[in-house]
């Protein structure tokens, strides 16, 4: 690790304040930047820990609208939605170990939107919106690729917003080593439609998969998603866990697997 | 005796308890006053001419005491090799040197270049980052085969090629095999690959160098499975330190599995810094550095050819492997695939006639030497494939085909040059299939089927080759040293026991066993028998462990070492009880004469040895410590039956294994929960190589699987609850314990087991799939499923003639 400076303000207002500085970077759970910090991969010149930021903290339930405070940790998820939204409780549960999910936390997720992360797939389905310190983004805005979203230079994610859908299911086929998705599907079944997201399978990050959206919008049932394509694998990631066929192949199967049990 | 903690009983590992309450004195535990910290500086390509290295801004940077380049051991040796291989037609191996830091070339990502010492891990960190060296990219030599074709880059470009040698055993009966396999009356060929691992001990190496100008001693402190071998390499090869000058001492010791028996130019930098700075030196890996600088394990590329007669018969058998040596000759590497590997080429089975190719070549990657099993695992893995994969195309049972060809007569000599002593393969078989309840397997496959799943069950059966060896026999074989092992025991005045051993515990739990057999013997507590090992300054010689030699080899030391102190303690007794030495028997604690009620306590005689005022002194001397030398006479013969029961999810290729039973023969058991945990280990290992792990290397060289984002290691919960058993005894017939070695053997007879159990499950569920090289992932099961499917039936890609011996192990997904 090289030096730094470290501060923990205790609002928004201060935090963005303190990002100000050159070369400074938003921490909460660590669990992605510490290890880069660790291998010298990131230098910034200042750290400045979202984790002392209350407002930032919670679950809340407005009527079929949930509100989670971007520092809430994926142990805190996973606790909180367990009656209400029981699939995304699920999600929050299923990431990493007890110590990972016991720091890591959903804004750092979203921020960081890894290509394989799991609550990238979550909010899209859940037509989710980000706050952020100064705007509302919808999900569908905010993911723009693999690690790259719609945050500008210092823009902290204060809240993720999510629908409760009528009936929802994430189904994660894990990469053997790493234990994040290999490739894993969030499918959420509204009263006016479906929403499919896949995550760990394209080059492009998170996406919506359209045609089994459609399929399902009009027949809610793992009959509709058998009778599809195979999604194209060609931009798919190809690495040494599985060529972009396999994650194509995966995509299809865990949405079905994820309309059955939803 | 007290039978709660003899030979046979399972007393808890007593040294567990400073283990896991964080009271071990591991490695890095060991900070010296004034230490200095060195950083290595190591390459990040595969291959690169090395035009020089700019130190200048690193060596001005804060705290930088001195950073060291090849320049600095122009008046050492290199790392040297153990072993020496003869080729084919006479000539010895091709041997290159290998540099402490790298000169004129860098060979491997992680190949060391440079070193900063510094007052702080920190500096020394930063100063590293600012080292220069200016390095000429060259193109990477990673295809085994490629590295061997004409014209093909070289690794070293002081050797003719990048073949290392080319190996045959037995050369004498070459043409016997091919004519036997040109006559057969059915030939199964198969080609596949033993996929490179990376050992990952918890604990990552260390290595601390310290000085004592007043006496001119050297000290090491190293994550070592055998401090002596490392004393001798390193003092007489490298550093001209001799021994009486040099200490090494392996503490707490994280694990090992191999790859910390090696000697690894860390160590020999952090010994030569601290002479060179006069101030201890510290260096501490970091996981990644492990990655690529640890030896590898495995890494062979073999075609094997089984020849049956009508009656299935195995008639001859026939092999050539490709071995992966890596960029340089790591201490025992020319042996793994060798003297280790070729002479476990029979198995179980009473084949006539085998013959076995070995051709080692050097590549751009980091060398390969012993892990778990070393070459036995590989010879286990080919001959039990192709075994079952005879069964499948003859139509017959894989349990029936193995059976029929079990050697069941012992001695039995093998026409790959050695002798079993004993066995019983029929028992261990047996064994195998009660405690898998295989009666019983159908009616889960159909539970499973209903399920949407492909169940299957694979079998296994081993045999190996622990207790490395007779010295006589691996000279000739090309070993640069011996391999007995010595004991020292000590009695204190006051009864209680020291027993220095040359076996290094790094996990095995020698503290205790090693005590059990000694309380055994003199009747006495194994509270008052301390083993002492991990240290040249108290142990007078060891070989170290590896090859599951410590009890065979090190326990049988420890017995005759007691012996000599019972025959002379018996000799002080008869004089107390004036009886005639040959009347007087030791019995728990007590000497007592044959047919009377005399009697003496141990305690007593010890006493007796150290103030010797009523005492033979005309006879004997005072004192009570002997030492012994152990030199085996053979190998010892561990076998066993392995049998996994696997479920397939045919949509995803996902493979759980539901099921894994051990039937083994270790001769005899001296604490049989430390050997249950001993398989148990070698399972995970061994299920972790068919399933998960994977070393892999891109075209270029560069390391992809370069931690555990990438590298999968096996994890409790992938695992089932194991059925382990070792009540087949077929006892050592040649030492003085009757044992046989059981670190092993869970690592070596459990590969081919998973990969048979997917196999069946998947020919079960109508996909014709004859192999499918390890890991098997579940990319790499669906893909086979798909080719099936695209071929109708036929083989599937893996065993295609043209993508065989050609590096798989390496960039294939
Ligand atoms: C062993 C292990 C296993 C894991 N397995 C999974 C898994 O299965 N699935 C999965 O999805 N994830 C997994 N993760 C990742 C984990 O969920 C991380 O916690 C998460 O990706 C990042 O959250 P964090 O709070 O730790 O962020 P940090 O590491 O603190 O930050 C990550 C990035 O986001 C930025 N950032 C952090 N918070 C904010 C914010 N509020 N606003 C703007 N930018 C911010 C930081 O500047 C940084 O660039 C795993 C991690 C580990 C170590």
């Amino acid at each position: 690790m090289y030096d730094f400076d470290y501060d923990r303000p205790g609002t928004i207002q201060d935090a963005v304040a303190s990002l100000k500085a050159e070369e400074a970077i938003a921490f909460s759970g660590g669990q992605t930047l510490m290890p880069t910090m660790k291998q010298r991969l990131a230098m910034p010149s200042k750290v400045v820990s979202l984790m002392g930021i209350e407002e930032m903290k919670g679950v809340r339930l407005e009527g079929s609208e949930v509100w989670i405070g971007g520092a809430t940790t994926h142990a805190t998820v996973q606790r909180e939605l367990a009656e209400s939204y029981p699939a995304m409780a699920s999600l929050a549960g299923r990431i990493g170990d007890p110590s990972v999910r016991s720091r890591g936390t959903i804004g750092g997720s979203v921020a960081n939107n890894d290509p394989s992360a799991c609550y990238p797939a979550g909010t899209l389905a859940s037509r989710g919106v980000i706050v952020t310190d100064r705007r509302e983004v919808p999900a569908d805005e905010f993911f723009q690729g693999m690690f790259m979203t719609a945050l500008e230079e210092g823009e902290i994610v204060t809240a993720v917003k999510m629908q409760v859908p009528e009936r929802a299911h994430y189904a994660k086929f894990i990469q053997p080593a790493s234990r994040f998705p290999l490739t894993a599907v969030f499918v959420a079944k509204f009263a006016d439609g479906v929403r499919v997201a896949v995550t760990g399978a394209s080059e492009m990050g998170v996406f919506r998969w359209h045609e089994a959206e459609e399929a399902l919008s009009s027949s809610f049932d793992a009959g509709a998603v058998e009778a599809l394509a195979t999604p194209d694998g060609t931009d798919m990631i190809s690495d040494l866990h599985g060529s972009g066929a396999y994650r194509a192949h995966l995509v299809k199967v865990m949405t079905k697997r994820a309309v059955a049990a939803a | 005796m007290p039978k709660d903690g003899g030979i046979g009983t399972s007393p808890k590992r007593r040294e567990d308890i400073r283990f896991l309450s964080g009271t071990g004195r591991y490695t890095d535990d060991i900070n010296l006053h004034g230490q200095a910290h060195a950083v290595f500086v190591r390459s990040d390509v595969a291959h690169g001419r090395l035009n020089g290295i700019d130190t200048e801004a690193a060596a001005a940077m804060p705290g930088v005491i001195r950073v060291f380049t090849a320049r600095d051991f122009e008046g050492c040796g290199g790392v040297p090799c153990g072993w020496q291989i003869t080729s084919r037609d006479g000539s010895v191996m091709q041997e290159p040197k290998h540099p402490i830091l790298a000169e004129g070339k860098v060979r491997h990502v992680g190949d060391p270049i440079a070193v900063v010492v510094a007052e702080t891990l920190a500096q020394a960190r930063d100063a590293a980052e600012a080292v220069m060296p200016d390095i000429e990219e060259l193109p990477a030599v990673v295809d085994m085969k490629a590295a061997v074709a004409e014209g093909s880059e070289k690794v070293h470009d002081d050797l003719t090629s990048n073949l290392c040698y080319d190996w045959g055993l037995v050369e004498d009966n070459r043409e016997a095999v091919d004519r036997a396999i040109k006559d057969a009356a059915h030939v199964t060929t198969l080609e596949l690959v033993n996929n490179r691992m990376v050992a990952n001990p918890m604990e990552p190496r260390v290595a601390v160098g310290d000085y004592a100008a007043h006496s001119d001693e050297s000290t090491l402190y190293t994550t070592s499975q055998n401090p002596h071998v490392i004393r001798l390499l390193m003092g007489a090869f490298v550093l001209n330190i001799p021994e009486h000058k040099l200490r090494v001492v392996a503490p707490d010791v994280g694990g090992g599995f191999g790859t910390k028996i090696f000697h690894y130019a860390e160590e020999a930098f952090c010994t030569f810094a601290a002479r060179a700075l006069k101030r201890p030196v510290k260096w501490t890996s970091t996981r990644s550095e492990a990655f690529m600088s640890d030896a590898h394990g495995r890494d062979h590329v073999t075609k094997i050819e089984l020849a049956l007669d009508a009656e299935n018969n195995f008639t001859a058998l026939r092999t050539e492997t490709y071995a992966n040596m890596g960029a340089y000759l790591s201490t025992f590497a020319p042996s793994v695939p060798t003297w280790l590997h070729g002479t476990l080429m029979a198995g179980n089975y009473k084949t006539p006639l085998v013959y076995v190719n070995v051709k080692a070549v050097f590549t751009n990657t980091v060398p390969v030497d012993a892990y778990r099993g070393a070459g036995r695992p590989e010879a286990t893995y080919q001959l039990e494939r192709i075994v079952d994969k005879a069964a499948r195309e003859l139509g017959v049972s894989p349990i029936e085909l193995r059976r029929q060809n079990f050697i069941t007569e012992f001695p039995y000599q093998t026409p790959v040059a050695v002798e079993y002593d004993t066995g019983d393969y029929h028992a261990t078989m047996d064994k195998l299939l009660e405690i898998t309840d295989h009666a019983g397997f159908e009616a889960r496959a159909e539970e499973s089927k209903r399920n949407g799943k492909l169940r299957g069950f694979g079998i296994a059966h081993y045999i190996e080759a622990c207790g490395i060896a007779p010295s006589n026999l691996v000279g000739q074989l090309g070993a640069r040293a011996g391999l007995y092992e010595s004991a020292t025991v000590r009695v204190n005045a006051t009864g209680s026991l020291s027993v220095m051993t040359g076996s290094h515990s790094h996990g095995q739990g020698h503290e205790t066993t090693f005590a059990q057999v000694v309380a055994e013997m003199i009747g006495i507590d194994a509270d008052q028998i301390d083993i002492v090992h991990g240290d040249t300054a108290r142990t007078p010689m060891g070989m170290g462990t590896y090859g599951s030699r410590s009890i065979a080899v090190g326990g049988s030391a420890v017995v005759r070492a007691a012996e000599k102190v019972i025959n002379k303690a018996k000799k002080i007794a008869a004089h107390l009880m004036e009886a005639s030495e040959g009347d007087i028997e030791l019995k728990d604690g007590q000497f007592t004469v044959a047919g009377t009620d005399k009697s003496v306590a141990w305690g007593d005689v010890t006493l007796a040895a150290y103030v010797p005022h009523n005492y033979p002194l005309e006879e004997i001397e005072p004192g009570l410590e002997e030492t012994a030398f152990y030199d085996p006479a053979n190998f010892t013969y561990p076998s066993g039956g392995y049998g996994c029961e696997v479920e397939v999810d045919p949509e995803t290729g996902h493979v759980e294994v539901l099921g894994f039973a051990a039937a083994d023969d270790f001769g005899n058991v001296v604490n049989p929960m430390i050997v249950e945990g001993q398989v148990h280990g070698g399972l995970a290992q061994g299920i972790g190589q068919a399933l998960w792990e994977n070393c892999v290397y891109d075209a270029d060289g560069q390391l992809l699987s370069a931690s555990y984002m990438d590298y999968a290691m096996p994890r409790s919960t992938d695992l089932p609850m194991f059925k382990v058993d070792h009540s087949c005894v077929t006892p050592c017939t040649h030492n003085p314990l009757g044992v046989k070695g059981c670190g092993e053997a869970g690592a070596i007879g459990s590969p081919p087991a998973v990969v048979n159990a997917v196999l069946d499950a998947l020919n079960r569920g109508g996909h014709a799939v004859d192999h499918i090289d390890m890991p098997l992932s579940p990319a790499r099961v669906w893909a086979a499923m798909e080719a099936a499917r695209a071929n109708m039936g036929a083989a599937q890609p893996a065993a295609r003639a043209q993508e065989t011996a050609g590096g798989r192990s390496v960039g294939t997904p």
